[in-house]
């Protein structure tokens, strides 16, 4: 990563909460801490990996970036604008240069509407042109994504899953965004598929200078896109540094634990592999553990860890950690 | 349907040509309609008695309030002694090919000596505004407050559903009862004024049928718009709808493009099943003499008229009660085919 690029996204202690599922009427139950105070920066035309456990939050920091959910607290600064502070119009102005691609492509495509229609239809919220120019971006984006043309008025259940999620890039792409958060969107296809859907958002990201925040639990396809990585656990980002430092040189545990778990595809060499196994299960996020939030799996943790909850501090260059144990 | 329609004639600009059109869901679903042989015929039945309730003067040779006080209660066929002058002078066939129409009744003719059989054709009119102008009240008004109330969710859902709940613990029947006793006491005390007398007037112009509408909608509408809500909660849910937010779609945009072209169906469905209900309501308001005013020809009224002489002119009861029967029967066939030919999971199914 060069030093002199420009910070697209700066989101500062970001928190969303979520109401807890005991409460009711007499009794409120404690909050879901989805999203516990998380900083990070995205720079242009990056792509900032996410990873971490199902249930860890990764999802909700994806959605509460882009306004899907209303933040608790912090901020999410875009090119320097803090969303949370935009009314309801400006902020629509701004959803214009971030898009979402999601997770699931059958959900994610109304089944009433021609492909063209879903394609074309941020073009209808934002833009008023007229039906050539509409259909002509349409074709084009059609095209960019690598399906034919002549789709357009067919329907999201001609076909298959792959096909389907080029037709929701195409959707996130129609507006010409700048940031896009990529939601788990191989994670439903074929491997086969898998690798086609990355390529193409990587010939993306080229072309058009997109920068992504790609959400996965898959680390091999993460190390394979991601410019830089942020590991999640619990709510939090326990650490974030470039794609090879987080792969070579983790430091903090749950790192190391998530990093041993990658599959090696030499049998010999997965054999030599030590690997690390994580006790237990992931907490209950309505009823965090006191003190670092990793303590209660932590194959290293001290007495420290059970009072006092650790800083996320910048340690080497550029590395971002929140362990006691790391100097 | 507008977007759809736009595509429809795009041409690729690199070959030229007319680009393939896919099948949408609806269309799938009306190839598989079309291969229910029984649907198909109540959908027949169905157009046929509209047909014949909309071009009803064609089809009878009577006014259904033509009384002819020489030939009361007579058989089917019979009539003979209807005399040239009164078929001259009443006769809408007369000097027609159909002229031999005039001169007897093909269904019979009542205590009061109408033309049955003209009764009956002008009574299909009434069934059938039921069937369709009370379902697509009931349908709007329910599509419209569930949509609302599911989208909206939180404390708005509460309430609205809360206020559903309450007109559902209501016995709206003996309400609808007062209700209609109460607006005919006014109507026949001659009121024209005001709010009522706008409603008694509307009223009388429909032949009575306006307050059958009213009741009906106002019985139905509730358990649509828990249907609808239904429906849309499922729906909201849904990646698509989340992507449309992230668009920066409004909130309008999204309950029109997005939840109902999918709620819709399913409540078409379920409120073709409704309709021999409706009409059954209107025969059972009628029977009771709240429905429809004299001398407006209804079948539930005519089975009233007849019951008390079953036994020496069963013709009185039979020829309204086969038609109601009839056509409650094709309504039912028609929603049962349209259910399963929008419910991929009963296809196939026998």
């Amino acid at each position: 990563m060069k030093a002199d690029m420009k910070k697209l996204v700066e989101v500062r202690n970001l928190k969303k909460y979520f109401p807890g599922s005991e409460s009711s009427f007499f009794h409120t139950g404690n909050d879901v801490k989805a999203v516990d105070d998380v900083s990070f920066d995205i720079y242009e035309q990056e792509t900032l990996g996410l990873v971490g456990e199902t249930g860890c939050g990764k999802t909700t920091v994806g959605r509460t970036m882009l306004h899907l959910y209303r933040p608790t607290a912090g901020s999410i600064l875009f090119n320097g604008v803090d969303l949370i502070t935009l009314g309801e119009k400006e902020l629509r102005h701004q959803r214009r240069k971030m898009q979402m691609i999601f997770q699931d492509p059958y959900a994610s495509l109304n089944p009433r509407m021609t492909v063209g229609s879903i394609i074309g239809s941020p073009l209808d919220v934002h833009t008023k042109q007229d039906r050539k120019t509409k259909q002509d971006r349409v074709q084009e984006l059609l095209e960019m994504v690598g399906l034919n043309p002549d789709f357009v008025n067919r329907y999201p259940h001609e076909f298959s899953g792959g096909q389907r999620q080029r037709i929701g890039i195409a959707r996130a792409l129609a507006l010409n965004p700048e940031f896009v958060v990529c939601d788990e969107p191989i994670s439903s296809l074929d491997v086969s598929i898998q690798a086609q859907v990355v390529n193409l958002l990587e010939d993306l990201q080229k072309k058009l200078g997109l920068t992504y925040l790609f959400i996965a639990h898959d680390l091999s396809m993460v190390r394979h896109i991601s410019d830089r990585i942020a590991v999640m656990y619990l709510g939090k980002v326990v650490e974030l540094a470039d794609r090879d430092e987080i792969f070579l040189n983790s430091l903090h545990p749950y790192t190391q634990a998530l990093m041993s778990a990658v599959p090696v595809p030499d049998p010999d060499l997965a054999d030599k592999k030590h690997r690390i196994i994580l006790e237990g299960d992931i907490p209950n996020p309505a009823d965090p553990p006191v003190g670092c939030n990793f303590n209660t799996r932590c194959p290293i943790a001290v007495d420290k860890c059970f009072k006092e909850e650790p800083v996320y501090r910048e340690t080497a260059d550029k590395h971002w950690i929140a362990c006691h144990l790391v100097k | 349907m507008s977007p759809e329609k736009e595509m429809e004639q795009l041409v690729n600009k690199k070959t030229g040509k007319e680009y393939g059109r896919g099948r949408s869901p609806a269309q799938d679903a009306f190839r598989e309609f079309r291969r229910n042989k029984i649907a198909v015929a109540g959908v027949i039945f169905v157009t046929l008695v509209v047909l014949v309730a909309i071009f009803a003067p064609v089809f009878t040779p009577y006014s259904f309030a033509q009384q002819n006080r020489y030939s009361n209660r007579q058989k089917a066929f019979t009539g003979y002694d209807i005399t040239t002058d009164f078929a001259e002078e009443n006769c809408h066939w007369y000097n027609t090919p159909l002229e031999w129409g005039c001169t007897f009744y093909i269904a019979g003719s009542d205590p009061l000596g109408r033309d049955l059989w003209s009764r009956l054709i002008y009574g299909a009119r009434v069934s059938l505004a039921v069937a369709f102008v009370a379902s697509s009240v009931s349908l709007i008004i329910g599509m419209i407050y569930g949509t609302i109330s599911g989208y909206a969710g939180g404390k708005v859902d509460m309430i609205m559903m809360r206020i559903v709940d309450f007109l559902y613990s209501v016995p709206l029947l003996p309400i609808i009862i007062m209700m209609t006793v109460y607006f005919k006491a006014l109507a026949r005390r001659g009121v024209t004024t005001g709010f009522m007398g706008t409603l008694i007037v509307l009223n009388r112009a429909t032949g009575g049928l306006f307050f059958v509408f009213i009741a009906i909608g106002a019985l139905n509408w509730l358990g649509m718009a828990r249907q609808a809500r239904g429906q849309v909660l499922s729906y909201k849910e849904k990646e698509f709808v989340e992507a449309a937010r992230a668009i920066g779609a409004k909130d309008g945009h999204i309950m029109m493009k997005h939840l109902l072209p999918n709620v819709i169906g399913p409540l078409l469905i379920i409120e073709s099943l409704q309709i021999p209900g409706y009409i059954f309501l209107e025969a059972t308001l009628s029977f009771i003499g709240l429905g429809v005013d004299p001398p407006t020809p209804s079948w539930g009224a005519m089975i009233n008229e007849g019951y008390g002489g079953i036994k020496s002119n069963p013709h009185l009861v039979l020829f309204p009660g086969i038609a109601l029967a009839l056509t409650t029967l094709a309504f039912n066939f028609m929603g049962d085919g349209l259910r399963d030919a929008f419910d991929a999971r009963l296809r196939g199914r026998k």
